[in-house]
This record gives structure tokens, sequence and C-alpha cells, in this order.
């Protein structure tokens, strides 16, 4: 059974945030803005997908599905890349990130969608969009923080790095901490997600499901999947991230060179 | 029998320098500070981009790894950095009779890097560098942040170094009186070029 909501009850929940950001202006926390800008786009956002998906639902065309695929995996490299300090110069940069979503997050739903899910036909958007959504807002985050973790480390360890050139190891030893200090940042978010799910967190796409009237059992099948995937997706997605960045950040004899990487923004 | 020959290098605007050196032989370099002389020693451990040819016992550079050349190539800079909590975690095996010659404290390997004063950390850096055996020694203002008597134990290491492995090196340094007392031959670079007919002269700059 679903509750459908009416108009009323979104006009409420906005009216909270409407008073949050009047609250932060008052108090001068500057906050106020970036809210009612983020809140204006995730209203305009969401309403717009929605229509998309009604329409895509009611056609189930191949070619579609992966034209809307292909439009989500290139915002998301595109806000990657815009939450970093330092990024690869031209297009490397945005190749880098969507390139890492794409082996992660788009092989994983694939992959999912074709041996987990079995839907008729396989690429029916009513499971492909929403997996892939969930999966490219995860690893996006993951990935984001790896790649900005390595790229600053790397910036600030430069005389280590170099130090441990110098002693004759090579470029992939000489940035092996700074690597995996940027995968434990990538991961972190997914790994505490997964260890306080159920205890101190319901995630959000289980209670989507059973507000919307699934039964318990099944909705929690479908978290543990998509934590599953998630964290695949993110793993796999800040490993190449940092393979690809950790290659630009040295040329061909080894030597660190910045000159691959834009000034800080 | 190690030998060190550079032939028509060229780095950022400096060059072009020519120069070769022979097993158990220091040659001293000084200069104005910015004249390039440390990246001069960048160039030779093939950290900074360079054209020309530098040869390790008539091996071109290009002939192996970039790592390889860095451990036999080995440049102590200026500062020596350390990416491990302990001291001797940057070692194979930590020699304290060899820290001891350098004058620093036997049980040094133990402390902790912060623990370092910036003439201990020179000196220790110099025998994490001698761990790798290097055939040429690259060595940029070593003795700076050292006392007379620690620059005299220094001085008297590096020296054995090369005589006893018939190795050899390049030292740059201020004083020209280290210089006289460790170098063989010496050349001031200016503009980006030796220059100077080889003396080691006291009264240099």
């Amino acid at each position: 059974m679903l509750i459908s909501l009416s108009s009323y009850d979104l006009i409420l929940a906005a009216i909270l945030v409407l008073l949050l950001g009047m609250l932060g202006w008052a108090m001068r926390l500057g906050i106020t803005r970036s809210l009612y800008i983020a809140a204006l786009r995730t209203t305009v956002q969401l309403l717009l997908i929605g229509l998309v998906l009604k329409t895509l639902f009611a056609s189930t065309q191949l070619w579609f599905v992966l034209l809307i695929s292909l439009v989500m995996i290139s915002v998301a490299g595109w806000e990657i890349l815009s939450r970093q300090k330092r990024k690869l110069r031209g297009w490397w940069g945005f190749g880098v990130s969507t390139g890492s979503l794409f082996v992660s997050s788009f092989m994983i739903t694939l992959l999912c969608l074709l041996v987990v899910i079995e839907a008729d036909p396989w690429y029916h958007p009513q499971y492909a969009i929403p997996l892939l959504g969930m999966l490219l807002g995860n690893t996006m985050n993951g990935i984001a923080l790896g790649m900005d973790r390595l790229t600053q480390t790397a910036w600030q360890q430069r005389a280590v790095i170099e130090q441990r050139l110098m002693l004759g190891q090579s470029a992939a030893r000489a940035i092996a901490d700074i690597r995996s200090e940027a995968m434990r940042a990538g991961m972190i978010p997914i790994i505490n997600s997964m260890a306080a799910a159920g205890l101190v967190s319901l995630p959000g796409m289980m209670t989507g499901q059973i507000l919307a009237g699934a039964p318990p059992v099944e909705a929690v099948k479908y978290q543990i999947l998509i934590m599953f995937m998630i964290s695949a997706g993110t793993g796999f997605g800040v490993i190449a991230v940092l393979w690809l960045i950790s290659r630009r950040l040295f040329d061909e004899r080894d030597r660190l060179s910045f000159k691959r990487l834009l000034k800080k923004s | 029998m190690s030998s060190l020959c550079v032939r028509q290098l060229q780095y950022l605007h400096c060059g072009p320098i020519d120069l070769q050196i022979e097993a158990g032989e220091i040659v001293g370099l000084y200069g104005v500070s910015g004249s390039g002389k440390s990246r001069l020693l960048r160039a030779l451990a093939d950290l900074d981009e360079h054209q020309g040819e530098v040869l390790l016992n008539d091996k071109p550079q290009q002939s192996m790894s970039a790592p390889q050349w860095r451990s036999q190539v080995g440049l102590l800079s200026a500062e020596t950095f350390w990416w491990l909590d302990e001291v001797a975690s940057h070692f194979q095996q930590f020699d304290p009779q060899q820290a001891a010659q350098l004058g620093l404290p036997e049980d040094i390997g133990d402390w902790p890097v912060s623990r370092l004063s910036s003439g201990e950390n020179q000196r220790l850096g110099l025998m994490r560098l001698l761990e790798n055996r290097p055939e040429v020694l690259l060595l940029d203002e070593p003795t700076a942040n050292l006392d007379p008597q620690s620059t005299e134990a220094f001085e008297a290491f590096v020296v054995d170094y090369v005589q006893q492995q018939a190795a050899c090196a390049i030292w740059v340094s201020h004083d020209p009186r280290q210089l006289k007392r460790t170098a063989q031959r010496c050349y001031r670079i200016e503009d980006g070029v030796l220059a100077g007919n080889g003396e080691c002269v006291l009264d240099a700059d």
C-alpha cells in the first residue's frame, strides 16, 4: 500500500528549509544562499527525472536507457572534477573521473542487471536507472574524496616523494603510502555506512521501499545488494583513479612532475 | 672502479656542461646561490629533465631504469626527509658503529625522526644513502648545518668511502677550505657553465 503525498505535504517540508535559511541569514552563518539553491536544484532536477522516468518506463527502448545512463555518468564525472582542488590538465581530468565511474558504476550495474536481477528485458528502466543512480551517487563521493586526497597529499609531500626517488625507489613505491591513504579516504564513507547499517541508520533505499509498502525482508535484501555493489564500485573506481593519476604524476623516467596538474583553484 | 662522464649536459637555462670524473676522485663545485649547482646535481641524478649525455662506467643513463640509476648515482640533497616514525625503519640494517664514526649517539636508530636536529638529519641521510653502495655520490652542501667537529668526521667518512669503494663524488660547498680538504679538482659554476682551471683555491668567490 502506498500513501500518496500531496503538494501540501511537500510545502510543509519546504517551509522547514525556508525557516532554516532565514535563521541562518539572521545569524549570518553564510549558508542561506547555497541551501536555497540546492533545495531549488533538488526540486527541479527530481521533478524532471520523474517525468523522464515516466516516459522511459512507458517506452523501454535500449538506446534511450543508454542515453540517460551516459548523461548521468557525464554529470557525475563533472561533479567529481568540480570538487577537486588540483585537477589534471585538459581532458584528462574529465576522462579519468568519467572513465573510473564507467568501469565501476556502469559495469557493476550491468553485471547486476544481467546476472542478479534478470528483469525482462534486462535493461528495463525501472531497475536499470535507479540502480545506476544509487551507484553513481555513492561511488562519486568515494572517488572524489580519494582523488582529492591523492593529489593534495602528493603536493604537500612532494619533498618526501623525491627523497624516496633519490634513494632509488620506483615511482610506485615512493607514492605507495599516499596511495593507500587516499584509498582509505575514498572507502571510509561506505565502510562506515555498511558497519552502521541497521544499528544506527536505516539506509535510504530500504526506508523508501518500506515506506512504499514493500515487505521489510525484501527491502533488506535489495539494500544488502546495493551496499555490496556500492562498496565494490567505489573500491574499483578509486583504484582506477589512483592508478591513472599516480601515473600522470610521474614521467617515463620516474620523475615527479606537477606540470600535468592545474594550480589550486 | 667507477667513473662518471658528462657530455654537453643542458638543463633549464644552464649548460652545456662537460665533466669527467675518475674512480677515487672528488670534484668540488662552488658558485653564488642560484647559479644552478643543485639543479646540476638533480639533473645528474635524473630527477629533472635535461639534454645531453651522462654515462656511468661508459653506460648511458637511458640504458638503465631510473630507480637503478638513482641507486648508483646517489644524491644527498641539502635537506633530508623521513617518512616513517623511527630512524632505523628507513634502513635495511642500521649500523650503530657507523653512526658512532659520524659522531652520532649509538642508540639514534631507535629515535623518533621528529627528535633529530638538522645536523643529525644530514649525517643519517648520508648513512641511508650509502646503504645502496652508490658508485657516484652527489653531495649538495651536506655540512651546512654541522659544527666543525662533526664536519671533520663527515668529510673523513666520505673521503674514506670514495677511496675504499673506488667511487667518485661531486661535492657542492660554499666553503673553499672544505673543498681544498676534500676535492682534487674544483670548478666554479658561473652563468650555468663550469669555470676555472680545476685548481682548488682558498680565496674563491
